[in-house]
């Protein structure tokens, strides 16, 4: 085991060091320069944008600045944001909670509702039941979620008033930031209303990122059952005669998880994308707004950051699943 | 280290806030956008400025709410000099500083905070200069006056002087802008003994209506009234700006009633937000101009009888309707009716195809290819270039042109738009900074923009001449009379087509009373109420 | 991590000549397949025939029709059968020559991929060592960022156009198709009939092309299918992000994120175009999924 994760690891490390080099590159190449769009109708001279430029560095060479970049990332320095003057590291931490709460409940979403429906599709494998459920998942796995968000808040927000709009709480409710994920700090704060308030913030764009999670966790779910059961084990356990839902429950699920754990972690990337509309669709504060903006204001540190610390959060859970998977699968480690 | 400092002050407010919760007077603005800090003069952005000078400091001198003329601010009076060289401020005495969570202060403002608030944007080895790594002062070095101020002058207490290197009649209306806000000395001072200078761009200190609470990133920022302010208390207690990025979204919280008031509507969505029960719509014209510029300086542009046909192919009405949904008034001059000096004898081109078509085959222009470019970006004088671009194209089509829209990155954009031999007209437009006709003429069409903001390249004797006289000369109705003579020549030679001033909305609550709208197109909160 | 998707069995060789009849045997058993099938079908059909079905230029402007609704509702006109855009374009005429753009992502990106991955998944399969090393690890730097976000850097890089983003989505989509195939390789290397193949005389392109590769297509057809239509929805976020086609090309995303403004003043601007890509995505993964159950015998049998 200590092997394989050695090896793991060791594959870590060339990856990392593309991913800083590509994000680096990215950068240095994408056209216009944040000197010019500040200024912007007002322009600026050539004299002072060439010293702007100077006091932002750009005028070394470009392996200076990526070895330069390269040692203060190591260091947890991922320089300073142009626009705001901030440390980008800061910034991804203040708008991280935010994104990453958003995501939880959207698989928990996705997980609540996909698992049972991919389990039930199975067990009535080939009824209308079955194809019904796999054909509204298969909408979901086709959906545009852009639009579906923008369906979604006319609505229930709009129409039916049943939903807040955008943000993340009622701006009524106010308590000091701890945690950064408004519901536990909703809930630590004490103050009535404020959890649910917060909860209800969170309907729709959980909805909207989860959408498309949940219709694969569906799919798989029913995929994997129906191979389990086709396994000599369970039509054994079958055959002697176990209830359904014993073998259902106990014995087929537990080895349909396997693939299921797989697809979660892969998830991740996919809520990443997600978190970038959905974050610009309902004005949350997130890393995805955030980088989309960056990139708009060709903001170079924080859009260089900002790759970076995605990148390494996908590759640390991606990691973690395979690490999970060699775990349950031990034939897994002797094959990688 | 720093979230330790935001806690604590952040606790303490929320037990403060708690103790008075029950009859705060709340409102809540829908912001557009995230302030870039909150010391305004190191950014250019109105987003920005509405969340910190507004809100939060003082000038010298202020503008007349609703007005782009100058009043007193945090100066009493002023005089200038014979030669137009020396401007004397006399100071207003007894004005109070915010006293917050992280600072108390322990004097009223003086003449030392004038001298901070621009010594520190003026001279490079002032401790100041650079409180935070990469930062620039753009609307300072913009208005040039690192050339035109010499120096600042503490006289006594209670009376500064700004010495200028040459006579500039919109010096007061300069300093009426956002990046000549007061800040505090003594704060200042704080903050250098304490090694956290940067905090000065975060936790604010000014004499403004309103002081600063605490501001999560992207999301909530809020202001608590100032109590000792020196033109009276805010009728409200508490100001949120809840940060709401989308137009859409925006407007369906206004109409939930989960803010109050929310800027920059959607055009096409003006009907339904009238028709809204609650809601009322307030407008007026923006001081901006959205222009097509032609490249005066390449054949067969430089002809200006072929911009003149050129301009009079364009259905200005089919503009308003598609681009502007009607929050728009087709332009004729290059000021906008609002700016004092607007010409409103000139008469603009009539739309007229066939004319313009006879017009070009007179000047023996067959077959003309030609570039329209289009910005990349929504801009307050031209919600939609793009589409814009589409229209013109249609209209040149009908009188033998054919144009191909091209479009750049927008720091490109600006940057490529600026080059003396571009091949194509530019779409682009212009938010007045001070009021001050000089900063549209001289800037826009000045013979020193060529090359550089004079997009039209385009650089007449006349029409120079006049309007330099007029930045010297100090009398206001003689500066007047040469504007007016200027918009005349300009029209002759239309180096650009006027295309619209977009009229600027403001949807709000009906409980929201006494807001004024700022001409100029920032967003203040002073003095406004709200029906519980 | 895709490892698990390989499942090549020598039993499809064995029925070779029968393979499309029995292709179509199991495809056909599954409903929403053919549906699926046929309305790609009728969508091919439409694109291929744009000019002529719609009943006006997808650019031409209607001034005195702003914003018209679709006939059916109060103050529609049969002349603009869905209503009309902002600018007075015919929103039935801008759908149908959207399908075209969507088509056409989705069929560049496909053949794009196709070619690029699998041909590179063959030779550094076939050839491994240091080459394999270096592009397995490149393919994993694609893969550490989420596609949507490396696509929108690429576009920013090489400027939003419709093209630039058929690029920047086809490059996304390499790592599978490399994946898939190294893996196919490394497993089919060393079997016998390669084996005796290679002893037999025949050149590495032609093992790698002629004997490997048959043996590995149906999961890159499966692949290929779901590629065609996460190509069409990228585009179209890309679109709707304003790096995808620019206005006033009727692409379907670009066409909602132009609209978006109307939201609640028109719902057919923002409605419509938003469903076609719904209906055609949704088309294409119900091939996709009959493709699978046709193609994968393991499946098959369940």
């Amino acid at each position: 085991m200590f092997g394989f994760l050695l090896k793991r690891f060791g594959l870590l490390i060339p990856t990392f060091l593309g991913v800083t080099l590509a994000a680096f590159s990215f950068v240095r190449i994408l056209p216009g320069d944040p000197v010019l769009l500040m200024a912007g109708e007002r322009g600026v001279s050539p004299e002072r944008h060439a010293q702007l430029l100077e006091q932002f560095g750009f005028d070394r060479p470009l392996y200076v600045q990526y070895f330069d970049y390269l040692f203060s990332a190591l260091s947890g320095d991922l320089g300073q944001s142009l626009v705001t003057k901030k440390p980008v590291w800061d910034e991804f931490f203040t708008l991280f909670p935010a994104t990453f709460e958003l995501s939880i409940c959207a698989i928990i979403f996705a997980l609540v509702i996909g698992l049972p429906i991919g389990m039930l599709a199975a067990i009535k494998r080939g009824t209308w039941f079955d194809q019904s459920l796999m054909g509204a998942a298969l909408v979901g796995y086709s959906m545009p979620i852009f639009w579906w968000g923008l369906l979604l808040i006319i609505l229930f927000s709009g129409t039916l008033g049943w939903t807040p709009v955008s943000g993340r709480i009622s701006l009524l409710y106010y308590f000091p930031n701890v945690t950064g994920f408004m519901l536990v700090d909703s809930f630590l704060s004490g103050q009535k209303g404020a959890f649910s308030s917060a909860l209800s913030h969170l309907i729709l764009p959980t909805i909207v990122l989860g959408t498309i999670p949940l219709a694969v966790i569906a799919r798989q779910t029913r995929s994997a059952m129906l191979e389990v059961l086709n396994e000599d084990y369970v039509r054994t356990a079958r055959a002697k005669g176990l209830s359904a839902a014993r073998v259902v429950g106990v014995h087929a699920l537990r080895n349909a998880m396997i693939p299921v754990i797989t697809t979660i972690g892969l998830q991740v990337g996919v809520l990443m994308a997600g978190a970038i509309l959905t974050e610009t669709i309902f004005s949350w504060p997130g890393i995805g707004k955030w980088l989309i903006d960056s990139i708009s204001r060709r903001d170079y540190p924080s859009v260089q950051g900002g790759l970076l610390m995605i990148a390494v959060i996908i590759m640390f859970v991606n990691l973690v699943v395979d690490l999970l998977y060699g775990l349950i699968n031990p034939r897994i480690r002797h094959k990688g | 280290m720093k979230r330790s400092n935001l806690l604590l002050p952040a606790l303490l407010a929320t037990t403060m806030l708690m103790a008075g919760a029950a009859q705060a007077k709340t409102l809540v603005y829908c912001s557009e956008g995230s302030p870039e800090g909150f010391d305004p003069a190191p950014y250019t952005a109105g987003t920005t400025f509405d969340a910190s000078s507004k809100p939060l400091y003082n000038r010298l001198v202020e503008f007349k709410p609703g007005t782009s003329e100058v009043q007193p601010g945090l100066a009493e009076s002023w005089e200038v000099s014979e030669d137009g060289m020396t401007y004397t401020f006399k100071l207003r005495q007894g004005v109070k500083f915010h006293t917050t969570e992280f600072f108390t202060p322990t004097r009223d403002f003086n003449a030392d905070d004038v001298l901070f608030s621009f010594n520190r944007q003026l001279q490079s080895d002032h401790a100041f200069n650079q409180y935070t790594a990469g930062i620039s002062w753009e609307y300072f070095n913009g208005m040039s006056m690192p050339d035109l101020l010499k120096s600042v002058e503490k006289v006594d207490d209670y009376t500064v002087r700004f010495n200028l290197s040459r006579p500039e009649a919109p010096m007061v209306a300069n300093l009426a802008m956002d990046f000549a806000s007061i800040l505090s000395a003594e704060y200042g001072a704080q903050l250098e003994e304490s090694d956290t200078k940067d905090m000065l761009n975060q936790q604010p200190i000014g004499t403004g209506p309103f002081h600063f609470v605490a501001y999560q990133k992207d999301a909530v920022i809020r202001y608590g009234s100032h109590d000792e302010y020196w033109a009276g208390k805010q009728p409200i207690d508490d100001l949120v700006f809840a940060i709401t990025t989308d137009a859409s979204v925006r407007q369906q919280k206004l109409l939930a009633g989960e803010c109050h008031v929310a800027p920059y509507p959607n055009p096409a969505d003006l009907d339904s937000l009238k028709a809204a029960e609650n809601i009322k719509v307030e407008e007026q014209e923006g001081l901006n101009v959205g222009y097509l510029a032609y490249n005066t300086q390449v054949a067969p542009f430089d002809n200006a009888n072929v911009r003149k046909a050129l301009n009079k192919a364009i259905n200005k009405q089919a503009i308003l309707d598609a681009v502007f949904q009607g929050a728009g008034k087709a332009a004729k001059n290059p000021l906008p009716p609002t700016m004092w000096s607007y010409n409103d004898a000139v008469e603009d081109d009539s739309f007229d195809p066939e004319a313009a078509k006879a017009m070009l085959e007179a000047e023996g222009v067959k077959d003309l290819k030609m570039k329209i470019w289009a910005m990349p970006v929504q801009r307050p004088y031209n919600p939609n270039a793009r589409r814009m671009a589409e229209v013109m194209q249609e209209d040149f089509a009908k009188v033998g042109v054919e144009v191909e829209i091209v479009s750049y990155e927008w720091g490109e954009y600006l940057d490529l738009s600026k080059d003396k031999d571009r091949d194509g007209a530019v779409l682009l437009g212009w938010t007045g900074d001070n009021g001050d006709p000089d900063n549209f003429l001289a800037v826009l069409l000045g013979c020193d923009g060529v090359g550089g903001s004079n997009r039209a390249q385009w650089c007449n004797d006349e029409f120079e001449a006049l309007i330099q006289k007029a930045k010297i000369v100090s009398d206001k109705a003689e500066r007047t009379k040469l504007y007016e003579e200027a918009q005349v020549v300009f029209k002759r030679e239309a180096p650009w087509a006027t295309i619209a001033h977009s009229v600027v909305f403001m949807p709000m609550s009906t409980k929201v009373s006494g807001y004024v709208m700022d001409p100029l197109g920032g967003h203040s909160f002073t003095n406004v109420d709200i029906a519980e | 991590m895709t490892d698990q998707a390989i499942t090549t069995d020598p039993e499809l060789d064995d029925n070779h000549q029968s393979g499309l009849a029995s292709f179509w045997f199991y495809f056909k058993e599954n409903k929403g397949a053919v549906i699926g099938l046929c309305f790609f079908l009728a969508i091919c059909f439409i694109a291929l025939f744009a000019d002529f079905i719609a009943p006006h230029a997808p650019n031409q402007q209607y001034r005195e029709f702003f914003l018209v609704p679709p006939v059916w509702q109060e103050g529609g006109t049969w002349q603009f059968l869905l209503g009309t855009d902002a600018v007075g374009r015919d929103m039935l005429s801008r759908l149908i020559h959207g399908s075209r753009y969507s088509l056409f992502v989705g069929i560049i990106v496909v053949v794009g991929a196709v070619s690029v991955g699998v041909t590179t998944g063959l030779v550094v399969g076939y050839i491994g060592g240091a080459l394999d090393t270096l592009v397995m690890r490149l393919m994993d730097i694609i893969l550490a960022f989420p596609s949507l976000l490396l696509a929108l850097v690429l576009v920013a890089v090489l400027g939003p156009s419709l093209t630039n983003a058929i690029i920047a989505i086809a490059i996304i989509q390499q790592p599978h198709y490399v994946r898939l195939t190294r893996a196919a390789v490394l497993g089919e290397r060393e079997k016998d009939y390669v084996t005796a193949a290679r002893l037999a005389g025949v050149g590495p392109i032609r093992l790698m092309f002629r004997t490997i590769l048959p043996n590995c297509m149906a999961p890159l057809i499966v692949q290929a299918a779901l590629s065609f239509s996460t190509a069409i929805l990228d585009a179209a976020a890309l679109g709707f992000l304003g790096m995808g086609a620019q206005p006033p090309t009727p692409e379907w995303g670009t066409m909602l994120a132009e609209s978006r403004e109307f939201i609640l003043r028109a719902w057919w601007v923002v409605t419509l175009p938003g469903l076609a890509i719904l209906m055609t995505v949704l088309a294409i993964n119900l091939m996709g999924d009959g493709l699978r159950d046709a193609l994968d015998p393991k499946l098959k049998r369940s």
